[in-house]
């Protein structure tokens, strides 16, 4: 049934799946979305008269725990990946189910930071070394958020849809995103906990 | 498969609300930014006349549709400070993210260029139907604002800190800023993805029509500038909705009152993300009419484009350039004197490939049967005139004559230069130009020449003297010029501008008339009404669903015109060479 039509959006010019090269330009848009947050964050340091201590005001233990959280995450998702490519639809589910459930355990972590800082009456407004924490960890938060959405959506599909021959690039798709989002944390991290 | 189908639709009978509402297909997507993007620049248009009444005749009431807006605006129709700062807030917002930028991008490059390269659809189609349906909400949300309580927003379409954070209606601003510019960012993606990967069969890099490249290039600039400023309007928000520091300063006064917010922010901070997305959109809005001007003038003057190669080079170090000038908007915002020579050097840099462009352009009229259609009006219009918007942009970027200029009436004048009689202008020309690809139907010649005439006319008559105004030191954005001893002497040049805008908008009657007219009733047009050579013009008009028949396949370049030896005068890029 191939007809001229269809037949031609199989056959990328450049090489590359469009959903691939698509997600790539997306991941470049994000790299200058979160660009813009860190040099706000320089900017706004520099200029500062006195700036807090990362570890004096943030939990480190909790922030180191959950970069753990997060790295163990993007290689689950690799395996799911490979899982799904190796067409092991149990092998797959496993690993995109601790996926998602390490995503949930970041957030959760990353509620009882918000949590105490809220309990010492620490909000957005009150400093702005706050105002950088939160909206920064805050941003990154609504990726995860996101990341866990397409990542229980795919699990969802894989019920029906695990034969489809673009299921594994769609996985792939997800990992970029995944691993993109993990290594915002990765710069993160250090930026607001260490430095 | 299941996969086609879904994607290819027109094998079963779409619904009215799938085949014109919710529609993934190219063609009527770019149909919907045409029109909607269409009433939007007649808005924001709408709005400056109301501000050009004021200027012309401060303190006088509004004729006609003075008594009609609501006392707060315009007690006894004599229209307040506030509402002027709304209205000159909104026109450039409404003018540039929900006029131009829609047309250029959303209008001409959903529909032509793919086209142009050959494909059946975008990459992702239901993609760039979320694109429009983001844009229209966004933009009607914009709008929203002005029944909003505290109305619009009042703080420029710059939108400064510290000043916007304290305005009332800038949250709405912030919020619809936040989705256009999502919509815009789904549509650079899908734009590269399709230009890189859609192409048919024999186009290579190389053979893509200038229209297409500029679309790329656009699309780029989209794609990495509009991200700063999606952060930027998030950290404005967040100043305005959770009480953060990030555009205030410490000890910020406000009506002889401390500001209670944490302070430690910095205002210059919003000004160099703003300008770091808006620098590259002025090419945003530039280099799309750019491309439709090119493939105007191969087809009108029956000869290959002067310097293919300069200008795509021009284009693509135009991208890049554009990048690090931003702070030349800021050189008199208090930032470091030393930075400003940087970005005078840089501003002065990229002034050379926007000269190539236009000499390109120029020298590809040199020798060629020039045909005088009313695109090719439109065309040739946009040359000398794009040109006084572009030297008059260099004063603004030496230090120097910044100084005295900046702020001054001279700004608006090139600014406008720029975009209206260049952008606005050619996108006329692609209008008038693609019409018949859009609807099988010729746009009437003589209502077309009104048209153009009219509007060429009038388009000086109101930015001229505005470079006369500026260079006699009236500042912009008063409210009031006659409040000011010095701007006497040029207030009348305040009526001569008004008088042609107003008359502007009377010209813009038969284009509206022609347009839809032709739509319905308008001559039948032969399915190569410019004889013109690229793949746009290998399918029926207006395409069927898929585009092609059969993938066209590709022998040459875009603008083979009087080959020595060939048949006609234009040798179409699908057309197989005879051995």
């Amino acid at each position: 049934m191939s007809t001229a039509v269809a037949a031609h959006p199989d056959a990328p010019t450049s090489g590359v799946t469009n959903a691939k090269l698509g997600i790539w330009l997306f991941l470049a848009s994000e790299v200058m979305l979160f660009g813009t947050l860190f040099t706000t964050y320089l900017v706004l340091r520099m200029g500062a008269a006195s700036w807090p201590r990362g570890w004096d005001v943030l939990n480190v233990p909790m922030g180191m725990v959950n970069t753990f959280v997060l790295i163990t995450s993007s290689v689950t998702i690799l395996l799911a990946y490979v899982k799904a490519s190796e067409k092991n639809k149990s092998g797959f589910q496993l690993y995109m189910g601790l996926t998602i459930l390490l995503s949930f355990a970041f957030l959760v972590i990353k509620g009882f930071e918000y949590g105490a800082h809220f309990a010492h009456g620490e909000f957005p407004s009150t400093s702005i070394f706050n105002a950088v924490y939160f909206t920064m960890t805050g941003l990154h938060g609504f990726h995860v958020i996101c990341g866990i959405i397409v990542n229980s959506g795919l699990l969802y599909l894989s019920g029906e849809d695990f034969e489809h021959p673009l299921f594994a690039g769609r996985v792939e798709g997800a990992g970029l995103y995944w691993h993109f989002v993990d290594i915002v944390w990765i710069f993160l991290f250090p930026a607001l906990y260490l430095l | 498969m299941n996969t086609h189908d879904e994607h290819h639709g027109g094998h079963h009978e779409l619904t009215f609300w799938e085949k014109y509402v919710f529609s993934v297909d190219h063609k009527v997507i770019g149909l919907q930014y045409l029109i909607t993007s269409f009433i939007f620049l007649l808005i924001g248009f709408s709005l400056m006349m109301l501000m050009r009444w004021q200027l012309a005749f401060p303190g006088h009431p509004i004729p006609l549709i003075g008594g009609l807006l609501s006392s707060s605006l315009a007690p006894n129709g004599v229209m307040t400070g506030e509402f002027y700062n709304q209205l000159g807030a909104m026109h450039g917002t409404i003018m540039v993210f929900l006029g131009i930028v829609p047309l250029a991008v959303g209008a001409f490059g959903n529909y032509i260029m793919p086209l142009q390269i050959g494909a059946p659809d975008m990459a992702f189609p239901r993609l760039n139907m979320m694109s429009y349906w983001l844009y229209l909400p966004g933009g009607l949300m914009m709008l929203s604002s002005f029944i909003m309580p505290g109305g619009p927003a009042q703080s420029g379409w710059t939108s400064y800190a510290p000043l916007a954070i304290i305005n009332p209606g800038q949250t709405v601003w912030l919020l619809s800023m936040v989705v256009i510019i999502t919509s815009s960012l789904l549509g650079a993606i899908n734009f590269l993805v399709t230009g890189l990967n859609m192409r048919a069969p024999g186009l290579s890099l190389d053979r893509l029509p200038i229209f297409v490249w500029a679309q790329l290039v656009t699309s780029v600039l989209l794609l990495l500038a509009f991200p700063p400023l999606e952060a930027a309007a998030v950290l404005q928000l967040a100043d305005r909705v959770m009480g953060t520091s990030f555009y205030l300063p410490s000890g910020l006064i406000i009506l002889g009152q401390p500001l209670k917010a944490s302070g430690g922010g910095q205002p210059l901070l919003w000004q160099h993300l703003f300008w770091f997305l808006a620098h590259p959109e002025v090419y945003v809005l530039v280099l799309p009419p750019m491309g439709i001007v090119s493939e105007i003038i191969a087809s009108g003057t029956r000869k290959p484009l002067h310097g293919y190669k300069t200008m795509v080079g021009s284009m693509i170090s135009l991208g890049i350039m554009s990048f690090i000038v931003w702070a030349h908007h800021m050189f008199l915002s208090g930032m470091s004197p030393m930075l400003g020579n940087f970005f005078l050097v840089t501003t002065m840099i990229i002034s050379v490939p926007s000269v190539a462009i236009l000499t390109c352009m120029i020298f590809s009229l040199k020798g060629g049967s020039i045909r005088f259609t009313v695109p090719m009006m439109f065309a040739l219009a946009f040359l000398p005139l794009f040109g006084i918007g572009g030297l008059t942009g260099l004063p603004l970027g030496l230090t120097t004559t910044d100084i005295y200029l900046h702020d001054t009436y001279y700004v608006i004048g090139h600014f406008h230069y720029v975009v209206v009689t260049g952008s606005i202008i050619a996108l006329f020309a692609g209008t008038y130009y693609w019409f018949p690809k859009w609807y099988g139907r010729k746009m009437d010649e003589t209502l077309g020449k009104i048209h153009f005439w009219g509007t060429v006319i009038c388009m000086n008559g109101i930015f001229f003297p505005m470079f006369i105004q500026g260079m006699a030191g009236q500042n912009r954005r008063y409210f009031d010029p006659t409040a000011a001893h010095h701007n006497i002497p040029t207030q009348p040049l305040h009526i001569v501008s008004s008088v042609f805008a107003w008359l502007l908008f009377l010209f813009q009657l038969p284009f509206i008339y022609n347009f839809f007219k032709s739509m319905w009733h308008g001559e039948i047009s032969e399915e190569n009404p410019w004889q013109a050579t690229t793949l746009e013009w290998a399918c029926p008009s207006p395409p069927p669903h898929g585009n092609f028949a059969k993938t066209p396949r590709v022998y040459r370049g875009p603008y083979e015109y009087s080959l020595p030896g060939h048949k006609t005068d234009w040798f179409p890029q699908n057309e197989e060479a005879k051995a």
